[in-house]
């Protein structure tokens, strides 16, 4: 058995070991603003008072991330000033892309995951070996993370690994030190905050809920916890009184609905619907006004950019949002199951990413990692996943918009979809050998097997990617340029709607 | 936890006994394999391929240096050369062909493959392939248009005679567990050397090797006219691939000999390989002056008998014995051939005595080390040869395979450091030791055996000097890395670590010529024994 747990943990290491050399190749790759907007974050914390932190606006990128991630670019800035002391300089490192800054911040992404491989390794080390290879490979080779981490720029693997931990101190039932990660994690990236109702809910019923006694005892320890973590990160700001300007930083609402490539998400829909309808009305003879604000043009303003249909404030957002986390919050309330939890949290984030305000498509990895680990427990959600997994890293595509990374992240996506498809047919032919134990020789039987929707979706995708790379360019050329990305987002926005409903139908079964 | 016990391995068990008794049951290639050769091989082919495509992000050799650049700027030439003038001035010196400058030095084949390719580079590119003009030409899209160029050749050459290969090696191999295979696979399809040096410095030499390899596998299956077609390929897209020609030749000659009708058989296949040349050199063939023109350059015997610091025999001895001083260049010419000759006889002789086909492979590795270690005009690239038939071997002998990759990568480390390849270098290395030594795989576990088999590895003072020899070679690694050398012996470091690299390379091939021998009478016994 020992031997059987060392070889485990090496397939593991192995695994990881692959992934990380394929990040070290990756170095040279496209980099997007976000990697400038890192940098000047390492700058800032380096060499400004940390009462200076949020009002700086030496470049536009300012910092307008929770305090502990501002605390975690301060640590990194202590290597990176002794690594090149330009690249922490405030004004001599603006958009400064010397070797040492792309190996120093690339190196300081591969390193931080290390924190996913521990995410990963405690929340599988109690599983079956071929379930735990398979989130493994599905997690630590997830295309999407080598995509928005390694190429894009981004630090999602180590926050991530954070909400794997988490998940995996809820699964033991330590709901204290799972909610007290969470907390840690809500202060790195408020992002994950769209998961905080299910914890609420969750730890509420699970851990607070045993009589009035250890019932209040808990609740107030719970809290004190939560509470401590929160002053820890914006302990030092309230001090100096500039809240405000912190929340103003973390939520900057001016920004619209939509980011300039539109996620795929319900709000797709909703533009679509907006401009058939203002058009086929203008057709009829209404005076329809063209909306001065525009979706395809990037920033959007104030100014409402809908033409016929009502304007979406971010509180519209927020209350559906929290409408359609609604069905899981009853469930968990009802039977707060530890081996639920992975999937409420995922169900939760798909939530968010439907029907939030500002969504960057990036953010679809906030709900196909938890997945992953949903993905191994049964047939259908193996199918489900092997969907949306591969329609939510072809989402990410349009982020890498240069020809020199085309084959990589085609080959990315390929690569995923065969290795799921590999793993999943290995996992479920097995359940049926150990049913029928018969049949030694040859191909084995999987029951893994896609429908026929699911395949013509996917098809799809390959028709939709034709289209806008080869014949969109060839025939149109630069007029309509936003139809590609138009297309995308919203091809891929049908099957996020139908992951989600899926999932919803799933949750409340 | 004894729930586990019960078999989740039962894809393997019916085909890999040795995991089954060692009760590792899992390993990393379990899954990616149950479906079948060729479904683990296209998976691992788009790993490969992501690999590539990530490698060839990276500089290219003599990017940003003008005025003569590197190899890209050769290949580059050559397409611009192809597209722009007729065959026949494709090897003359001219107005619009200056030969000094990159002038073609490969086969026909080659040209015809820079034709395609600077086809292919003229439609998005025009500028880029222009006559003259194009003269160290570099941009964002010609270097990718370029990288494609290779990792297309690459998919269409060498990954299907890759395929071919594994299909049919394992089919002749008895017991090859489905794992090994995998591994066999992955091993061949991320050859790190090959990978550094086409897909980084810039070459094509994915296109001759696989169609060696082609070449191999139709041995294997027993197709010689079909071996002789593409190993005539092979020979007309780069000379060096003549490193194969005396085990090829004497394979095919020892099988030839046993036949009914031997002298049939031999003129079938001279007929096969003479009317390749004939179909590729065609536009040459029609005058002698052509015909010479094009071999001269293809022999390049002005350049000396080594360049730059390669690790093989003529080199590493200049160090004591100045050859180039001591004899003229046509007396090192005949020297260095009848050393070649030399060196490949053994292997040569024991394939025409006993042609078998694992002999055949152990005959590739040794005839192109003789090559590589005595041939005039070697390049440290050139070391691809006798490491592409090694990994051929791989299942064979796993443990020197390991240290060969290892010393064929070190002894281009200088090189691949010049064109700023550190990073691929490290990596590439990083990710073949994570596949050697990845788990449940059966190499690592059948070790000690495997080695117990010839009585070579065990003469006494062997492990430590391995060890020695490695422990020396991660320390001049780092030295290279971080030291000036002295100003008196500015090479000083390429020199060590040829030095270093040729040692090995020497008892490697000592090494692989004993089992060659070896082989044939331990077969010899079994039969007797029978």
């Amino acid at each position: 058995m020992e031997r059987r747990k060392s070889n485990d943990r090496r397939i593991l290491l192995c695994f990881f070991a692959v992934a990380t050399a394929v990040k070290l190749l990756l170095i040279p790759s496209y980099r997007s603003t976000d990697f400038e907007v890192h940098r000047n974050w390492l700058a800032i914390t380096h060499s400004l008072p940390l009462s200076k932190w949020y009002f700086d606006e030496t470049s536009p990128w300012t910092l307008d991330y929770p305090p502990f991630f501002a605390y975690f670019e301060r640590f990194l800035s202590i290597f990176a000033g002794l690594v090149d002391p330009r690249i922490v300089d405030l004004q001599s490192g603006l958009d400064y892309s010397a070797d040492s800054v792309i190996y120093f911040q690339r190196i300081s992404v591969i390193v931080s995951d290390l924190c996913l491989l521990f995410g990963v390794y405690r929340l599988t080390r109690k599983l079956d070996p071929i379930k735990r290879n398979l989130i493994c490979a599905l997690v630590i080779w997830s295309p999407g993370l080598l995509i928005v981490d390694h190429i894009h720029f981004q630090y999602n693997g180590f926050l991530l690994g954070w909400l794997l931990l988490s998940i995996s101190f809820l699964q033991d039932g330590r709901d204290l030190l799972g909610g007290f990660l969470f907390a840690v994690l809500l202060c790195f990236k408020h992002l994950f905050a769209v998961a905080a109702p299910v914890y609420f809910v969750y730890l509420l019923r699970h851990y607070c809920w045993s009589g009035l006694a250890t019932g209040f005892r808990r609740l107030v320890t719970i809290g004190a916890v939560v509470v401590a973590v929160f002053a820890a990160a914006f302990g030092p700001f309230i001090y100096y009184g500039q809240m405000k300007q912190v929340m103003r930083r973390m939520f900057p609402f001016g920004r619209g609905l939509c980011h300039a490539y539109w996620a795929p998400n319900f709000w797709v829909f909703y533009i679509i619907l907006d401009k058939g309808l203002a058009f086929s009305l203008r057709k009829l003879g209404f005076e329809i006004q063209i909306p001065s604000a525009s979706f395809t043009g990037g920033l959007v303003g104030d100014s409402s950019p809908f033409a016929v249909l009502p304007q979406i404030t971010p509180l519209i957002t927020f209350a559906m949002v929290l409408l359609a986390v609604t069905p899981c919050l009853l469930k968990a309330w009802q039977k707060p199951q530890p081996g639920l939890v992975a999937r409420w949290i995922a169900y939760a984030n798909t939530c968010g990413f439907l029907f939030g305000w500002h969504v960057h498509e990036k953010a679809s990895l906030h709900f196909t990692i938890p997945l992953a680990i949903v993905a191994v427990q049964s047939l259908e959600d193996a199918k489900h996943y092997f969907l949306v997994s591969i329609v939510s890293c072809y989402s990410l595509f349009p982020l890498l918009y240069e020809p020199q990374e085309y084959p990589i992240k085609v080959l990315l996506l390929l690569l995923h979809s065969m290795v799921m498809w590999l793993g999943f047919a290995a996992q479920h032919a097995d359940e049926k050998k150990a049913l029928k134990k018969k049949k030694e020789a040859g191909e084995i039987k999987s029951k893994f097997e896609i429908g026929c929707v699911e395949k013509s979706y996917l098809m799809g995708l390959v028709v939709v990617e034709i289209v806008s790379q080869f014949l969109h360019p060839y025939f149109l050329g630069d007029r309509f340029a936003f139809m590609p990305l138009m297309l995308i987002s919203t091809y891929c926005a049908v099957g996020i709607m139908y992951s989600w409903i899926w999932q919803l139908q799933r949750i409340l079964t | 936890m004894p729930k586990k016990k019960p078999a989740k391995h039962s894809g393997d068990d019916t085909t890999a006994p040795i995991s089954a008794q060692d009760g590792a049951p899992i390993n990393t290639w379990r899954w990616l394999v149950h479906k079948g050769t060729t479904t683990s091989f296209l998976c691992i082919s788009l790993f490969a391929l992501l690999i590539r495509s990530a490698v060839s992000m990276y500089p290219y050799s003599g990017a940003g240096i003008p005025p003569k650049f590197g190899d890209f700027e050769a290949q580059r030439h050559w397409m611009e050369i192809t597209t722009n003038l007729p065959p026949i001035d494709w090897y003359r010196n001219g107005t619009f062909n200056d030969l000094s400058y990159w002038g073609l030095d490969y086969p026909p084949l080659t040209a015809y493959q820079s034709y395609i390719h600077g086809i292919f580079l003229r439609m998005f590119n025009p500028e880029s392939v222009s006559l003259l003009s194009s003269h160290g030409h570099e941009s964002y899209l010609g270097k990718l248009l370029m990288r494609w160029t290779v990792l297309s050749s690459d998919v269409l050459i060498f990954f299907p005679a890759a395929l071919f290969f594994v299909l049919v090696y394992h089919k002749t191999r008895t017991k090859s567990a489905k794992s090994e295979v995998a591994w066999h696979i992955a091993v061949i399809l991320l050859n790190p050397c090959l990978i550094l040096i086409d897909h980084g410095h810039f070459q094509y030499n994915c296109i001759s090797l696989g169609l060696t390899m082609g070449a191999i596998s139709a041995v294997l299956c027993e197709c010689e006219v079909l071996t002789c077609v593409l190993f005539s390929l092979a020979l007309s897209h780069k000379q060096m691939s003549a490193y194969f020609a005396p085990a090829f030749f004497s394979h095919l000659l020892g099988k030839c000999l046993r036949r009914k009708n031997p002298i049939l058989s031999v003129l079938k296949l001279g007929v096969a390989v003479i009317v390749t040349f004939v179909v590729v050199w065609w536009p040459y063939i029609h005058s002698l002056d052509d015909f010479s023109m094009v071999l001269s350059r293809l022999a390049p015997f002005e350049r000396g008998i080594y360049e730059d610091y390669v690790a093989n025999f003529w080199c590493t001895t200049s160090i004591l014995i100045k050859w180039k001083k001591l004899f003229t260049t046509p007396s090192l010419k005949s020297i260095s051939l009848v050393a070649t000759v030399l060196a490949s006889l053994p292997s040569m002789v024991q394939q025409i005595l006993s042609p078998s086909n694992e002999g055949f492979l152990y005959g590739l590795l040794n005839s192109s080390m003789a090559f590589y270690l005595f041939s005039f005009q070697v390049h440290e690239k050139s070391i691809l040869m006798p490491f592409l038939s090694a990994t051929l071997l791989a299942l064979k002998i796993p443990n020197h395979f390991n240290h060969l990759t290892y010393y064929a990568l070190f002894s281009m480390f200088p090189l691949l450091w010049r064109d700023k390849l550190l990073i691929p270098y490290l990596a590439l290395s990083f990710l073949f030791t994570v596949i050697y030594h990845s788990p449940g795989n059966h190499i690592t576990m059948q070790k000690p055996k495997a080695s117990s088999s010839s009585s070579f590895t065990n003469f006494p003072g062997y492990v430590f000097l391995c060890r020695t020899h490695f422990f020396i070679s991660l320390v001049l690694h780092v030295l290279y890395l971080t030291i000036q050398p002295p100003r008196k012996y500015p090479f000083l470091f390429e020199a060590l670590i040829m030095i270093l690299c040729f040692s090995y390379f020497v008892m490697f091939a000592l090494y692989t010529n004993y089992t060659q021998w070896t082989l044939s009478s331990s077969a010899d016994k079994e039969k007797k024994q029978i």
